[in-house]
């Protein structure tokens, strides 16, 4: 067993789990966050993924012991009190999701496409970057566009906050 | 019709919970004391087992029972059953093997539980699930439908000889036969279509809970239908009455059919629930388990011929069809290559003659069931395939052969039982090849072949069932339930509205399109609606979600209810307004005298409901209104699908550069989520025909058994899709819809073939058409040159 | 996953000796594909040292024409390192098309090429440019590295620290992935230096990744596409399953060495 401390969603968390336990069971069991679900045992369906500092992870593919001392985000945490994240916004708008499964780890990495690549991403992009994330319902059509709609919203957004 | 009325683009009510993470789909519930099943699952596709040694398991540390199929039947748990009846051409029932749980004596694929751990942890239980050692003799396995009939193969079930389980045919052989005999042309084909595994996002999931002192069961489960889960699991397998037995299908990941079903662990998970002594046992597949254990789908080796006269009109069509079940009956596998397969063979086309012969067949393979479409992409791809190699073959427009062989005049019967009540074929047609400017095609080929590349064109034109369907009709062909649908409206005091459902949505944006039904009606706004399902507790019954049938039977059904609810408001209305009921209006939250200023709040009528103290002489107080819907008919969506495509001929790449699909759907209630139906079909047609591949090797492994190796459509896939729709409507239900859940996976497959094998000039390609099988194709033809 | 014991590792040698004082500890580095195995069951170390917590195996730096990149550099980091794209861009966009972009946060280049996965991308990129491989215990040439699918020179108690090469005035690697892992299926990296080209190929050889000597030699003397048509891949040595026969990828072997020579420039 090992002693983790982190910070989940802004709050400094603290708890003993085993040393073979998987941050997304961490995240669902331990945290009671169940928006971070579990699609595959290969790492490639992007349903888990958060952001440990700052960065989009496969939870499934990382031990919660190693982030200890690391600072989390799921999909819980993305929502800034009462308002949506504009990538969630962009995504009920645009019609992205459909049975929601992969939508968490959607939207977690979409967020985190933006904040590597700005706010202006062309389709191809959007497409590339997507290679970690299956959806089964929607095609994708949607989902390129609620993140092309999503970027553009996040890029206004944070010009607006450096001025 | 209101800004959330029919036909508005209104936005999804369910999405909040989805985009926050706040879904609560099966594996999200706990529960106090909740154990953990782990299946001890055969390696082998085909073994007797020898026998079954648990005592290390048992020891193990948090196990509290190790449990196998003796003990599961000598509790009195029945076997899987299949609930549709196919009779043989010679009259004889289906040979259904037995199918317990919990394999007793043989196992018959690789996945085929035989034990079961309940244990405090999953990681326990799954340790545990190791140590239980399985004394197999291994048998020889047959792992393809064709190789299953023949002579000398392994045979799986005593039941079945020759692992024939039916030999079924539909239409006249004679004539059929008579028909090409005299035929100016005939166009033969050999045709595969590959078997698929579902995969849906969220893998299947059950917790079941035993509450002793009431001697009632409860499931959370991932499924599509809660009440034939109910009714199957009490009637067929004696779980418990249906009376102390509650289903519940809370947020459901996507089924695409694979969530129909009833599969050996929610059986399992009930009875060790009690068995075991423990508060609840909660089991959630690992996607390797849902590649190895989930229904799979399509599968089908066919033999097609289509005789023409002099005039390109089309005189007989003759197939033969084998179907690989897998190892065991699915709860509606016999249907699916059958009434919901060679029904739809005419097509969207005028044949006088048709005749399929279908043989479904036992193999070491995971069960195959109904998966999205379910056996109309079969026949569309049969039918589509062989128009446009014989257009090819004739040397006419694959549009010319098709306007040629249209049905045009409505209603027109078939010679394979259905009876098509509306549509516009050329319509359809018409407008995919403009929006795919189909003329400008020449001139995009040539610049493709100035890069070297090679450039295609293809379409299909397809024609499906929905609705499903007429109790009585199903009934006569051999189903063993009805498939109808019930709905009940309750208004509440205050004018709000519940809306109770047998439908079950998972990803079909239920709660919202169906809540437009009553903000059309009402003028009530869509967030004073909730719209309940998916819980036996709540709806009295149901019968689910598949077959696109949720909007053509499902909420016809609230269309029914309605007409009580709006019908006993007039009633109270007229009364208080001292009116004739004729002359009440019910309009944007008003209920009107019309041609007056006499009015009252719709909130006012219904709270009147409920006071009752001014109620018409006789009438009950109260304001709830249910019914059940049972169709007059299918319904037929149809429509046109162009696939255009580029590919590299030095890897065989196929890069589709775009695809258009033109559909009639009857009327519309939300066209954004029509739309985004048919982007979700489209991805799952053109992810079979280019994509995915299900593949066991002859010894019965699945070596698909990953993402790793079964290749599902990714963003990067796929184009950006151009959707449109026509409309005629449907005459057979009061709203006129008839379905667009499976549309794109039916109609799209032959497209993307067409237009490949138009692209490398060689139309001997099978699906999936993968880089390695399309290099392969064009260094074929080059051989053959 | 069975039972197992976490040590985050402060300096290669903590990460060592804690290693060799382990009953059967193998080093974490990204995980992306130990953590896989360990919950399919089929690796169960009882110990895991993490070593993506020692500072001095991370970053890639330049000096000259050489290029040093610690062990637990991940490839994201090396997919976006300003210097590496100048002095070999062909490393670091092989890096960015590595996994997917959660995948190149985790994942490393000590990691890749330790486990030498026969259709891992890094392989071919340290054959090719003739890289170093600095361990614990010593340094070795990439071409004594890698000793077949899955196999490297190292020890068990060897770790990784990192690599370094001399910058090739020409390089690139061209990838065909498989469809569905999206590994390469047939990846060649080609890297020329002077005179001398080297051909490296992954994904494709049931020998793992391999150096090509014909296509090494007839590009020493012509640098060009038209120079891979008279060599020769001998299906024999091919893979072939489910995705593609030993003839298909023998073909991709050498469209891909064509790509990559034209993307070379």
């Amino acid at each position: 067993m090992a002693k983790v401390q982190m910070t989940v969603n802004g709050k400094s968390v603290a708890g003993t789990v085993e040393d073979r336990t998987l941050l997304v069971d961490y995240l669902r069991d331990g945290r009671n966050l169940t928006g971070t679900h579990v699609g595959c045992d290969t790492s490639q369906c992007g349903a888990c993924v958060v952001h440990v500092d700052g960065k989009a992870v496969k939870s499934c593919t990382m031990l919660a012991v190693q982030a200890d001392g690391s600072d989390i985000t799921t999909i819980e945490g993305l929502a800034a009190g009462g308002d949506l994240h504009p990538m969630q916004a962009a995504f009920r708008e645009n019609h992205g999701l459909q049975c929601g499964f992969c939508t968490p780890g959607m939207i977690m990495s979409a967020v985190d496409m933006v904040n590597r690549l700005g706010g202006d991403l062309d389709e191809g992009t959007i497409r590339a970057e997507l290679e970690g994330n299956i959806c089964r319902c929607t095609g994708y059509h949607n989902i390129v566009k609620s993140i092309a709609a999503g970027a553009s919203a996040m890029g206004a957004g944070s010009k607006q906050a450096a001025e | 019709m209101g800004i959330e009325g029919i036909g508005a683009r209104v936005l999804r009510k369910e999405d909040k919970r989805f985009i926050t993470g706040k879904g609560r789909y099966t594996d999200d519930h706990k529960i106090a004391g909740m154990h953990y099943a782990a299946f001890v699952r055969s390696p082998h596709a085909h073994a007797k087992v020898k026998g079954i040694d648990k005592s290390a398991a048992e020891g193990m540390p948090g196990v509290a029972a190790v449990l196998d199929g003796q003990q599961l039947t000598g509790d009195g748990i029945g076997n899987l059953i299949c609930g549709w009846m196919v009779h043989s051409k010679d009259g004889s029932p289906m040979n259904m093997g037995a199918w317990s749980a919990l394999a007793t004596e043989y196992v018959r694929y690789v996945g085929d539980a035989v034990a079961v751990v309940i244990a405090e942890t999953q990681a326990q239980a799954r340790s545990a699930a190791e140590a239980v050692a399985v004394d197999y003799q291994v048998l020889d396995a047959v792992v393809s439908g064709a190789d299953a009939i023949k002579p000398g193969a392994p045979q799986l079930h005593p039941e079945a000889k020759n692992n024939i389980i039916y030999d079924w045919e539909i239409g006249e052989a004679d004539a059929t036969d008579a028909a090409l005999a005299g035929a100016a042309r005939v166009v033969e084909m050999e045709i595969t279509n590959n078997r698929l595994v579902p995969n849906p996002m969220e893998p299947r999931s059950a917790l079941a809970e035993y509450d002793e002192a009431e001697e009632h069961f409860t499931l959370h489960t991932t499924s599509q239908n809660p009440h034939v889960a109910r009714l199957v699991l009490s009637a067929f397998y004696q779980v418990a009455p249906e009376n102390k037995l509650r289903v519940i299908a809370p947020d459901v990941g996507g089924g695409f059919g694979s969530k129909i079903f009833i599969y050996p662990e929610e059986v399992v998970c009930l009875w060790a629930s009690k068995r075991a002594g423990v508060p609840a046992v909660k089991w959630t597949a690992d996607r390797t388990e849902a590649f190895l254990t989930d229904a799979h789908g399509r599968d089908h080796t066919t033999t097609a011929k289509m005789g023409f006269d002099a005039n390109n009109k089309i005189v007989g069509f003759k197939i033969d069809t084998i179907a690989n079940l897998g190892a065991y009956m699915s709860l509606f596998s016999s249907s699916v290559p059958t009434y919901l397969y060679a029904t739809l063979l005419s097509g969207q086309y005028n044949i006088a003659n048709i005749h399929c012969n279908v043989r479904s067949v036992y193999s070491n393979t995971a069960p195959v069931d109904a998966y999205r479409g379910a056996g109309r992409p079969e026949a569309s791809y049969v039918v589509e395939r062989m128009m446009e190699t014989a257009a090819r073959e004739l040397g006419v427009s694959p549009a010319e052969l098709r306007r040629t062989n249209f049905i045009t005049e409505f209603p027109h019967q078939t010679p394979v039982i259905m009876a098509y009540d509306a549509g516009d074929f050329n319509a359809s047609l018409d407008a995919a090849m403009k929006a795919a400017d189909w003329d400008g095609f020449a001139k995009r080929k040539a610049a493709s072949e100035k890069n070297g590349m090679l450039r295609g064109i293809g379409m299909s034109c397809y024609i499906e069932a929905c609705g499903i369907a007429p109790s009585a009709a199903v009934g006569s062909l051999g189903a063993g339930v009805g498939l109808w649908e019930s709905a009940e409206v309750r208004v509440n005091p205050v004018g709000t509205v519940e809306v109770l459902t047998g439908s079950h949505s998972h990803g079909q944006g239920h709660e919202t399109t169906f809540a437009q039904l009553v903000s059309d009606r009402f003028g009530v706004p869509a967030e004073s609606v909730q719209i309940v399902h998916g819980d036996t507790d709540k709806v009295q019954f149901g019968m689910g979600t598949y077959g696109s049938r949720s909007g053509a039977v499902g909420m016809s059904a609230i269309e029914k209810a309605l007409d009580k609810v709006e019908a006993k408001a007039k009633k109270i209305a007229a009364h208080q307004l001292e009116a004739a009921e004729g002359d009440i209006e019910i309009k944007d939250g008003e209920v009107l005298v019309k041609g007056t200023d006499k009015k009252l709040g719709w909130h006012e009528v219904c709270l009147g409901a409920y006071t009752g103290h001014n109620l018409p002489e006789g009438m009950e107080p109260g304001l709830k209104e249910g019914a059940f819907y049972d169709p007059t008919n299918f319904t037929f969506p149809a429509g046109c699908y162009v696939c255009e495509v580029e590919v590299d001929p030095q890897t065989g790449v196929v890069d589709i550069q775009q695809f258009v699909a033109a559909d009639d759907f009857g009327k519309i209630i939300n066209p954004m989520i029509v739309e985004g139906q048919v982007h979700g079909g489209l991805a799952q047609g053109i992810g079979q025909a280019m994509l995915e591949n299900a593949v066991y090797g002859d010894d019965g492994q699945l070596l698909s058994a990953s993402y790793m190796d079964y290749c599902m459509p990714r963003a990067d896939d796929l184009p950006n899709f151009d959707v449109s729709t026509t409309e005629t409507l449907c005459p057979g239900n009061p709203l006129g819809i008839k379905g667009c859940g499976e549309a794109g996976a039916i109609g799209s497959p032959p497209a993307v073939i067409n237009a490949v094998t138009d692209a490398i000039n060689n139309n001997n390609l099978t699906m999936p058409a993968s880089p390695a099988n399309v290099w392969n194709a064009i260094n074929l033809a080059d051989a053959a040159e | 996953m069975y039972e197992t014991t976490y040590h985050r590792a402060s300096s290669a040698d903590d990460a060592v000796s804690r290693a060799s004082s382990a009953g059967d500890g193998k080093f974490l580095s990204g995980g992306m594909t130990l953590l896989p195995t360990m919950k399919q069951r089929l690796a169960a170390p009882s110990d895991l040292i993490d070593v993506t917590h020692i500072a001095d195996m991370k970053g890639v730096s330049v000096s000259g024409s050489t290029v040093t990149i610690g062990a637990a550099t991940t490839h994201a980091e090396v997919a976006n390192d300003a210097g590496l794209k100048k002095a070999c861009s062909s490393l670091a966009n092989l890096a960015s098309h590595i996994g997917d972009p959660a995948v190149r946060n985790r994942g490393t280049i000590g990691g890749s090429i330790a486990n030498n996965d026969p259709a891992a991308d890094y392989p071919a990129a340290m054959l090719a440019l003739g890289a170093t491989i600095h361990t614990t215990k010593r340094e070795v040439s990439a071409d004594e590295f890698f000793t077949g699918m899955f196999e490297t020179a190292l020890a068990d108690d060897e770790l990784i620290t990192a690599v370094s090469f001399d910058a090739p005035s020409k390089g690139a690697y061209a990838k065909f992935p498989n469809p569905a892992s999206r590994y390469a299926m047939a990846g060649v990296y080609v890297a020329q230096s002077g005179g001398d080209v080297r051909v490296a190929v992954t994904g494709a050889s049931s020998d793992g990744v391999y150096r090509a000597a014909d296509m090494e030699s007839a590009l020493a003397g012509s640098f060009n596409e038209g120079a891979i048509d008279g060599c020769s891949v001998d299906e024999g040595n091919m893979l072939s399953d489910i995705h593609g026969s030993a003839a298909y990828r023998a073909n991709l072997v050498k469209v891909m060495a064509k790509r990559a020579v034209a993307a070379a420039g």
